[in-house]
């Protein structure tokens, strides 16, 4: 069918032929008789990643296969949402091992992406906790590929954006919780500098993540709020949330309905985040037990969000660079504070090291915010591009509309390793996104 | 428990209503051509809901099969629910009797020999439900499918008699007219979102339909009246119009 589609930044959108099945044979059938389609989820990757003018939605793809409730194993169909994972396991006294800051999100495209959550530092990328995984490749037929099988499918396909085939089955590890709630702590940092310490002095913490003043100079310049976790034992908890430790208090969900002039989303934020930083109950640190929602996805409370940019959408820009350099993070944040375009607010987070050939994460800094489109923005990013590049950074694929092609090239150490692999797999760009010609990463 | 049988349980429908009604701790029984194909929900109906999920062969056509295939079930359902159908291509079926039969046995007739075996048993245990998903497009022959629409048509009236018989009995028969829906069948057409319902829409219609025990069943209301139309037309007008 027809279909207008976008993914989460609303930019760029494109009319696409969707298709969706419910079986492997079906899919199958479907990868053989198909040129230049991709595989989609959810469509919460922010660019142009899982767009292209002929689509694979997996959506429908989505049974869960098995659950060991005793070793914390699951398994499942491609197209699952986390959010219909986390309804089955926490109950069990389980959690994901690896979550990104929204919960709807498909399997598939937690691997493709090789999602990083606020743990990185501590528990890796979600690649670190498949234990084997299926993917129908160029030619239609379905390998199983692990780190000890098949691994250069493997290593190609955590990250490598849909291209190396499409993911039908994924087996990964979960990780015991005691309680549905995290045991948190808000700490409140005068500029970049102290934020940057506290990360260092909190490292430990399994959970961690900051919310940054993008618009704050001088003294303040940085000025953040640095929130860590840890998920609560039972003796964490008050009586009410120990009467059912493993369910999570029932919570109404908000909804944007349409587009909103852009303007609006930034006002509510600089008011959510003044309210939290100058409350007059907020001291220079919180501790609370909050459940697990509303501390690894709290902007999943109000649905389509996104929609507050406005129709021309946006771009969520978002890159990492390494732990040694600071003064790279401090380049960047200025011209981004200086020229005014960005969100009010920015999410930093620390990555651990990872070996990997196309993931994003590697041990440093990584910062993202958001760009209402306009004119005049990409040459901006451009710039920034350039400073990323310069410090050794890269960007995030699963947020990318709009690199340039040497800008991937560059950055990525192992770009053309995973290029040859994806040709082995997927010759003659049977698999094709409108990120995989932009970028060339297909031949 | 209740138990529900959904016969073509691979549709994309079956499957939304398979959910819904394990949601609501049914136990339910697949059947379909491919049984391997159905393993994984059976699976997941299990792992979700903590019921009891089984997976039958069954072919619609292989109709010497229909009453051992009944009689085999491990549990006789509370409620039959026929999923199963083909749209087939009307131009091929104009040409090509296999096409034509094809669609005439997937639609009507495979529905009526399964349905007979059943209709029996709930006869006779005065008690049951029966659901046949029929399809507006059987409440008025058009050029584009009339085919299908035909063979629907046959399996509309078939269960209006059904109804009229088994209502003595107790036993309640459910005739659905779900409009267009988003599924397997449709998705190379290109419908009117507004007219088009998810077959999660249709799975909760149903399992509402069931507790009021409704006798037809439109999923999306402006149906109802774009069919009432649609028969309002005189036969001298309607014989000229390209639909
Ligand atoms: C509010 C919000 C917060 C986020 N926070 C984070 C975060 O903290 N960390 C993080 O890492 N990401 C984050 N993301 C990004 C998101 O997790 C990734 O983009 C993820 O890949 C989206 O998955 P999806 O199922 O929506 O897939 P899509 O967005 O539809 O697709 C993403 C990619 O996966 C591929 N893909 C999807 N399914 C398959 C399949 N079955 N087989 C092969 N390829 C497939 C697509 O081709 C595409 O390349 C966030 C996104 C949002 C909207
Ligand atoms: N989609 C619509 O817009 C729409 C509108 C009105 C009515 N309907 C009706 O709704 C019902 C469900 O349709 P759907 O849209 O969900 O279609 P679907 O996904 O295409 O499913 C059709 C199913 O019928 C099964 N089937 C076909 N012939 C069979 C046979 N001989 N024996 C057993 N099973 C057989 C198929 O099984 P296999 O997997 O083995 O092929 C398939 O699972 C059908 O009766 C259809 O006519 C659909």
């Amino acid at each position: 069918m027809q279909k207008r589609l976008a993914n989460w930044g609303n930019y760029p959108a494109i009319t696409s032929e969707e298709s969706a099945y419910s079986q492997e044979e079906q899919l199958r059938s479907f990868v053989v008789a198909n040129h230049g389609f991709i595989a989609r989820g959810n469509g919460r990757c922010y660019g142009d990643a899982s767009l292209g003018k002929h689509s694979l939605s997996m959506l429908k793809y989505d049974n869960i296969l098995s659950f060991d409730t005793v070793a914390g194993v699951l398994e499942t169909q491609a197209g699952v949402t986390l959010d219909q994972i986390l309804d089955i396991i926490v109950p069990k006294g389980w959690f994901l091992p690896v979550t990104p800051g929204t919960k709807f999100i498909t399997v598939g495209g937690a691997v493709a992406s090789d999602v990083h959550g606020k743990n990185h530092h501590v528990d890796g990328a979600f690649s670190g906790h498949i234990i084997d995984m299926d993917v129908i490749t160029g030619d239609g037929t379905t390998i199983t590929c692990s780190p000890s099988r098949h691994t250069d499918l493997y290593w190609a396909t955590c990250g490598g954006m849909g291209l190396t085939g499409v993911i039908t089955r994924v087996k990964f590890g979960l990780k015991k919780i005691e309680t549905a709630y995290i045991k948190q702590k808000q700490i409140k940092a005068r500029n970049l500098e102290e934020v940057v310490r506290l990360f260092e002095e909190y490292k430990h913490y399994t959970y961690s993540m900051a919310w940054i003043d993008c618009l704050q100079k001088g003294d303040a310049f940085g000025r953040s709020i640095l929130i860590v976790g840890e998920h609560a034992t039972k003796e964490d908890l008050n009586a009410k949330q120990g009467q059912a430790p493993l369910q999570q208090p029932a919570k109404p969900r908000l909804t944007v309905p349409f587009n909103l002039p852009s303007f609006i989303l930034n006002t509510f934020t600089v008011k959510a985040f003044n309210w939290l930083y100058y409350g007059k109950n907020f001291k220079k640190e919180i501790n609370n037990v909050v459940p697990y929602e509303p501390f690894f996805y709290p902007l999943d409370a109000i649905l389509h969000w996104n929609r507050g940019y406005g129709k021309a959408g946006f771009i969520q820009y978002q890159f990492v660079l390494p732990l040694e350099q600071k003064e790279g993070l401090i380049a960047i944040l200025r011209r981004i504070s200086d020229k005014g375009w960005g969100s009010f607010l920015a999410v930093l987070k620390v990555f651990g090291r990872q070996e990997s050939l196309i993931s994003f994460p590697m041990e440093g800094y990584t910062l993202a915010l958001d760009f209402p489109v306009r004119k005049g923005l990409f040459a901006f990013l451009d710039e920034l591009d350039d400073i990323v590049l310069q410090y050794g950074g890269r960007l995030y694929l699963s947020k990318d509309a709009r690199m340039k092609q040497d800008v991937f090239w560059k950055s990525y150490p192992h770009a053309d390793r995973f290029a040859e692999i994806v040709q082995t797999y997927n010759p003659g760009k049977r698999f094709e996104s409108l990120q995989s010609e932009r970028l060339s990463l297909t031949k | 428990m209740p138990t529900i049988l959904l016969l073509g349980a691979g549709s994309d429908m079956a499957i939304a209503i398979a959910r819904r009604f394990a949601a609501a701790q049914y136990d339910i029984q697949l059947a379909g051509r491919q049984v391997a194909a159905l393993q994984p929900l059976q699976q997941d109906l299990r792992i979700r809901y903590g019921i009891t999920a089984t997976v039958h062969h069954f072919d619609a056509t292989a109709y010497d099969t229909h009453v051992a295939f009944y009689g085999e079930l491990p549990v006789k359902p509370d409620i039959t629910l026929c999923a199963f159908g083909y749209l087939g291509d009307q131009e091929k079926a104009q040409q090509d009797w296999q096409e034509a039969a094809r669609i005439l046995q997937a639609n009507f007739t495979g529905a009526v020999s399964i349905l007979n075996v059943v209709a029996n048993d709930y006869e006779t245990r005065k008690a049951g439900m029966i659901i046949g998903i029929s399809s507006v497009a059987g409440e008025r022959g058009r050029q584009s499918n009339y085919i299908y629409g035909s063979a629907k048509a046959g399996f509309t009236a078939y269960l209006s008699g059904l109804r009229n018989r088994l209502f003595r009995s107790g036993v309640h028969v459910m005739s659905v007219q779900p409009g267009f829906v988003n599924t397997q069948m449709t998705q190379h057409l290109n419908l009117p979102p507004l007219l088009t319902a998810q077959p999660e829409l249709v799975a909760g219609a149903v399992f509402k339909a069931v507790r009021s025990r409704k006798n037809v069943l439109y999923v999306k209301w402006p149906w109802k009246y774009i069919m009432l139309i649609i028969k309002l037309i005189p036969e001298f007008i309607f014989k000229k119009l390209k639909l």
